[in-house]
Formats: C-alpha cells, sequence, structure tokens
C-alpha cells in the first residue's frame, strides 16, 4: 500500500456559540471537537468511533467543511482547506465526498436519480455532457441497480437501495476520499452486508480512501485498516486495527469494547460497567475528559490532560491518552472504583 | 413442547392492517411460547412483524389494523376474549411494556413522580404519598441517584439512559408477570445499553418474572434469551433455545443474518449477505416468504408455504428442506460453522 498522506487534520477544533441574554452574545461554546490531529493515506480505511456527542460526526463535516471549523488546519491532498474561498473548496470536493447515514434526507426527493447524479456530474464537470448517460447507467450498474432505475424518484427505493443511490452520487464525480457518516446504520443487516461489500470493493477497484465514521464497533472492525476512539470531543486513542481490538489501552476503548453484545451465547466477558452518562461538551471535565466515568481515575487525572502517547511494548502508530496505560497494563494500577454494578447510586454531574 | 410452563403461549395469531391497498399482514399466523421465568427473543428485520407481535399481545393495535384470529393464552386464559376493561387490569399490573424511545413514550407534560404514581393510583389504588414512597421505592431499585429529588423533574431533565431506567421502573411499578421489552436499548449507547441489558436481567431474577425481549440485535439476542423466535415477513421461521441457534441454526434465513453480521470479536474475510431485499406486502410470494432469496429455493419452496414444524429437542422450523418432501439437493448443508475463522 503506498504511504502517502493524503489527509492530514492538525489541531482542529470545531465550536458551536451558544447564543444567549437580549443581545444574543455568545455565553458558551459548544466544543464538539476540541484539538484533535490525524492523517489518513493514501487507500485506507481509517474509522472514527466513539458514543453519541463525541464529535466524529463533526469531525466528518469539519474536514468537508460543511461547518466551518474554528481553528486548526485540514491539508488534504498537500492543500490546507480551511484556506480555500467557497469556489476554490466547491472545486476542491470533486475529490472528496460524503455519504450520509439517513439516504432519504440526503436525497431530493423532487429530483430522479438521474438528475442528481446529473446534477453531480454537471457542477463538477467530470464526464462530457453527451456521455454522462452513459456514466449514470455505468454507475447504477455498479452499485448493484438497473439502468431503469435513472428515472425514478427516491421514495420508490428501499433503503438499501437509497443508500446505493447515495454511493453512486458520491462515485459519480470520481473522488479520491469518501466520507461515510454512519452510512450503513439505518440499514437491516442482511442490507448493511451488501452495501460494505459494495465499498470494499470500490476501494480495491477506484484505490479509494474511507474516513468511516460509525458508532457500530462489528462495522468497524470488518471496515478499517486503522481507528480513532474519541470521546467528549477529544482522541482517546488511536491505532491499527489489530491493536485496537486486541490490545486496546485506554479504559474508555476497553469499557467500550466490552459492552458490545457478541453474538455467541457462550462468550463469556468481563464486562466494565461505565458510570453515568456522557457529561456535557459545553463544560467539558477538566484534565481527562472521562475522568468522571473512568475506574481508574486520580486526583492527577482531574487536573492533568494526557496527551496521546505509545509506549514500549505498543505496536507502531499505537497511540493512547491516559496518564496510566503502562501501570494499568501491567497490573499496579488497579480501579479505584466499582465497576461491575449497574446500580450505583453514586452522583453524576449535573446537567446543564 | 417445553418441560417448562409456559407463561404465555401465543398460537397462530394474525394480526393485518387494511389500508387504501388492501390488507397487509403484518402478523400473519405467529405462534410461540415463552416458558415462565425466561427469556424469550423476538428477533427480525424491519418490517418482520416483530413489533406488532407484541403490541397484539397487549391489544394496543389501533385502527387500521386489527387482531384477525388467533389465540394469546396468559397463564391460561386467552387475553382475545377479555373485554377492553379487563384487559386494561392486564395492562401495566401484569403485563407491562417498555418501548424503544423514551422520550416518546414518557409524557413530557407530568413529572416522573407523577407517571409512576399513577399505575400504583390505577392498580392498587394507592394515594400520593404510599405512591411517591413506593416510586421512590422503584427509582433505587433500577439504580437512579437521589432518587426523591427525580420524582420531581419532567423527562426532559434527564438524559437517555435515565429516561430509559425511569421507563423500566414505570413498567415495573405494579411488579408484572411478564415484561414486553420492544427494542429497549436501540437508541441507546453501547455502554448504557450494557446498563440497561444488565439491569433487566438482574430485576427478572429478584422478581422472577418473564421476558419477551424483541430486537433486531444478534449480539442483544445471544446475551439476553434463553429462547428465541427468529420472525420474517410476519412468520416465525426458526424458534431454538439461544444456543442451538446460534451453534445450529437451521432456517436459511437464520443462518444467512448470522452470515451478513460483522463481528466485534473476531476478524472476518467475507461477509455473505442475503441477496435482494425483502419483498414488499403487495408482492408477497405464495410459498415459502424467504424462497426468493434463498440460495437453497426449490420449485416447491417458491410454490408451496412450509409450515412451522417441530424437529426435536424443542426445535421448530419452517422450511422444506427438513421435511421429508424436500426435493432438492438431499445433502444440501445450509449451515458449515468451520467457514468462520476464529480471530
Amino acid at each position: 500500500m503506498s504511504q502517502k498522506e493524503l489527509l492530514k487534520v492538525k489541531n482542529l477544533k470545531q465550536y458551536f456559540p451558544i447564543k444567549g441574554g437580549i443581545f444574543g452574545r455568545t455565553v458558551n461554546n459548544v466544543k464538539a471537537v476540541d484539538d484533535i490531529s490525524f492523517t489518513v493515506n493514501e487507500g485506507e480505511t481509517v474509522s472514527v468511533v466513539g458514543e453519541s456527542g463525541c464529535g466524529k460526526s463533526t469531525t466528518g463535516r469539519a474536514i468537508l467543511r460543511l461547518d466551518n471549523p474554528t481553528d486548526g488546519t485540514v491539508e488534504f491532498d498537500g492543500v490546507n482547506l480551511l484556506d480555500l474561498n467557497k469556489k476554490e473548496m466547491r472545486k476542491m470536493r470533486k475529490d472528496m465526498q460524503i455519504i450520509f447515514q439517513d439516504p432519504y434526507a440526503s436525497l431530493n426527493p423532487r429530483q430522479t436519480v438521474r438528475e442528481t447524479l446529473r446534477e453531480a456530474m454537471a457542477i463538477q464537470n467530470v464526464v462530457p455532457k453527451e456521455e454522462r448517460g452513459d456514466r449514470i447507467a455505468e454507475l447504477l450498474e455498479t452499485v448493484g441497480l438497473q439502468p431503469y432505475h435513472a428515472d425514478r424518484y427516491p421514495h420508490e427505493f428501499s433503503g438499501g437501495q437509497r443508500q446505493r443511490i447515495g454511493i453512486a452520487r458520491a462515485l459519480s464525480v470520481d473522488p479520491k476520499l469518501i466520507v461515510c457518516d454512519e452510512a450503513v446504520s439505518a440499514l437491516d443487516v442482511s442490507i448493511q452486508a451488501q452495501v460494505l461489500n459494495l465499498l470494499k470493493k470500490f476501494q480495491k477497484e477506484m484505490n479509494l480512501t474511507y474516513l468511516f465514521i460509525s458508532h457500530d464497533l462489528g462495522v468497524v472492525r470488518h471496515i478499517s485498516d486503522r481507528v480513532i476512539v474519541m470521546y467528549l470531543g477529544k482522541i482517546v486513542e488511536v491505532g491499527d486495527k489489530k491493536s485496537i481490538f486486541e490490545n486496546p489501552q485506554h479504559p474508555y476503548t476497553k469499557a467500550l469494547l466490552s459492552a458490545i453484545p457478541v453474538p455467541d451465547p457462550d462468550h463469556n466477558k468481563d464486562r466494565i460497567f461505565l458510570q453515568g452518562d456522557v457529561p456535557s461538551p459545553i463544560d467539558p471535565p477538566t484534565g481527562c475528559r472521562f475522568h468522571t466515568r473512568c475506574p481508574f481515575a486520580t486526583e492527577r487525572c482531574k487536573e492533568e490532560t494526557p496527551e496521546l502517547r505509545s509506549a514500549g511494548y505498543m505496536a507502531e502508530g499505537h497511540q493512547g491518552a491516559c496518564h496510566y496505560m503502562e501501570l494499568i497494563e501491567s497490573g499496579e494500577h488497579q480501579p479505584t472504583r466499582e465497576t461491575s454494578n449497574v446500580r450505583m447510586l453514586d452522583e453524576e454531574p449535573e446537567k446543564v | 413442547m417445553s418441560t417448562n410452563e409456559s407463561i404465555l403461549e401465543v398460537t397462530d395469531l394474525r394480526t393485518s392492517f387494511f389500508t387504501e391497498g388492501g390488507e397487509v399482514k403484518a402478523v400473519d399466523g405467529v405462534t410461540f411460547d415463552v416458558p415462565a421465568g425466561k427469556t424469550l427473543g423476538i428477533v427480525g428485520e424491519s418490517g418482520s412483524g416483530k413489533s406488532i407481535t407484541a403490541m397484539s399481545i397487549l391489544q394496543l393495535i389501533s385502527h387500521p389494523g386489527k387482531i384477525k384470529g388467533g389465540e394469546i393464552k396468559f397463564r391460561g386464559k386467552n387475553l382475545l376474549d377479555l373485554s377492553e376493561k379487563e384487559m386494561r387490569k392486564i395492562r401495566g399490573n401484569q403485563i407491562s411494556m417498555i418501548f424503544q424511545e423514551p422520550m416518546t413514550s414518557l409524557n413530557p407534560t407530568y413529572t416522573v413522580g407523577q407517571q409512576i404514581r399513577e399505575s400504583y393510583k390505577i392498580h392498587q389504588g394507592l394515594g400520593k404519598k404510599e405512591g411517591s414512597k413506593r416510586a421512590i421505592e422503584m427509582l433505587k431499585l433500577v439504580g437512579i441517584p437521589s432518587p426523591e429529588k427525580r420524582l420531581d423533574q419532567y423527562p426532559f431533565e434527564l438524559s437517555g439512559g435515565m429516561r430509559q431506567r425511569v421507563m423500566i421502573a414505570m413498567a415495573l411499578a405494579c411488579k408484572p408477570d411478564l415484561l414486553i421489552a420492544d427494542e429497549p436499548t436501540t437508541a441507546l449507547d453501547v455502554t448504557i445499553q450494557a446498563q440497561i441489558l444488565e439491569l433487566i436481567k438482574e430485576l427478572q431474577d429478584e422478581l422472577g418474572m418473564s421476558v419477551v425481549m424483541i430486537t433486531h440485535d444478534l449480539g442483544v439476542v445471544a446475551e439476553t434469551c434463553d429462547y428465541v423466535a427468529v420472525m420474517y415477513c410476519g412468520k416465525v421461521v426458526e424458534y431454538a433455545d439461544v444456543r442451538t441457534l446460534f451453534k445450529n441454526p437451521r432456517h436459511p434465513y437464520t443462518v444467512g443474518l448470522l452470515k451478513s453480521l460483522p463481528r466485534s470479536d473476531r476478524d472476518q474475510e467475507e461477509l455473505t449477505p442475503i441477496k435482494g431485499t425483502v419483498p414488499s406486502p403487495d408482492e408477497m410470494p405464495v410459498g415459502c416468504r424467504f424462497a426468493p432469496r434463498c440460495p437453497f429455493a426449490t420449485n416447491l419452496c417458491h410454490e408451496k408455504l412450509p409450515s412451522l414444524d417441530d424437529v426435536g429437542d424443542g426445535e421448530q422450523i419452517r422450511c422444506w428442506i427438513y421435511t421429508d418432501e424436500w426435493n432438492g439437493d438431499p445433502g444440501v448443508k445450509v449451515y458449515e460453522p468451520e467457514r468462520t475463522t476464529e480471530g
């Protein structure tokens, strides 16, 4: 595999202002993504996982500048996207496409499939006008639909078929990078498998790069080369798929993996139950953001923000943001709170 | 079927929706048992009729839907023979239900306390003071911090996981014999899902209730259920105990589901999806509903609907392959476990 860095995100921040008071001033910010950095190589699939509110979708949107990031740089193919004006950015989007979760909401209900695909090609001016008809038929066949489907409207399709149209639209402009934002989450498993296989096939054939945003760790294990785990706007762990799934280092990753129900009645697991819910990103916890729920948290975690770092025994490129990774691994640092009881009556932080 | 006593026996349940386009048979002859004290999982993809089955048990089907026939025996009594007034005494008292979205199934204009007290008032005639005391006990039971304070809060003031806990507290207020949980964790994050599933399991042990768990997630099934009914297009296609279902699945649809599932616990080379899509209600196949998508289907499958037959060990299958009439490859192997590699 080529090791060319296609996407380089550095210190990306995305704050959403909260307006309040009679003058509509910004009273506070939702820190959806707070200073994250990572790279994606050409031809690989990098997944971003985490629970609701961790900032994974915001990251995807910020990269495509669907929202305007607050700070940081997003370098795509050597160009900093945040320096581009609207017109230049639009041109850039030929190479970077997105597939959304809900294919019904992201397709124009008043456009036939042909109009949708033709519009995409016209905006990016990718295929000569007279050849576009043929290209549409070809695209539909590639995603497993029939050319006669071109004259139908989105409501005439099933969920799986609509997602295929979303994929066809993304592919129509011949992109390099596709951001898949929960692209298969709304689909039933039998259909989900069809779409996943399709995405894998295209990657092989067209050397596509995927940034795959998902909360489903089964899907992530299946499709990814590398995985980024996010919690409350920060990256807590990053590494190749094998390291993340078989040798997780951050207590959050461990808890997340242990929480997934496995379709095997004999699977025995020591489940780590996390206390309470994810705190609000408006006023995130100090220090390590996970310390309010972390079974291993100490005073140090409350005060000092851990940086992503590696330890000697970890695979290359595998990093975790925890002060105690090595000591937890060696067993020297033991849990500071109960993790097996689901009915702890501890007070959780007040919601804002 | 099973030696255990059944708390609920559903036989040939049929629920249809009468729309402008004609009759939609959402539940089409569903039969299953819930052994007392156990958990039955009803699993299936969207449109399989699993939720309508649950709603039918409590007769929560409204126009244009209608329960057309069958029997729902709860502790030996057919619920379909009861009047609406008698049914009300059962709902929330002997049989309770929790739903997928706690925000839309809790009343936003009443406090948590008012909503839990309601079922004590209706079923046990308790006043405000006694009701509040019991409500606090219930909130404690489901692990809600500072329950006295929560009593006066409104649903919007709680997080998703807390709301689902309140729902469970409400459903269990009168210590029902049967809890129907319709996708209780689908809207929740996995770490919260783990908490809620464990909570339901613990409460089940403490209160000795039976549970019907409706879900699309085979992981949830494997973890929480004792028995499983797999539904496809309004029919049960396989009924087995949970180990048999996962270790030796027999219906091609069940096998297809398992092969389509990306696993988080091991590496897989490739997923084998089920081809095609679920047929729409107006073009329902006349034979086996799964025949158009089944890799083993023969003419027989396309022409005639198989029945749900006992195949021994309390297992039931609706598939021609396991009958004497099977006219395809006699050595057909629907499931070959060695094809998956342990990671």
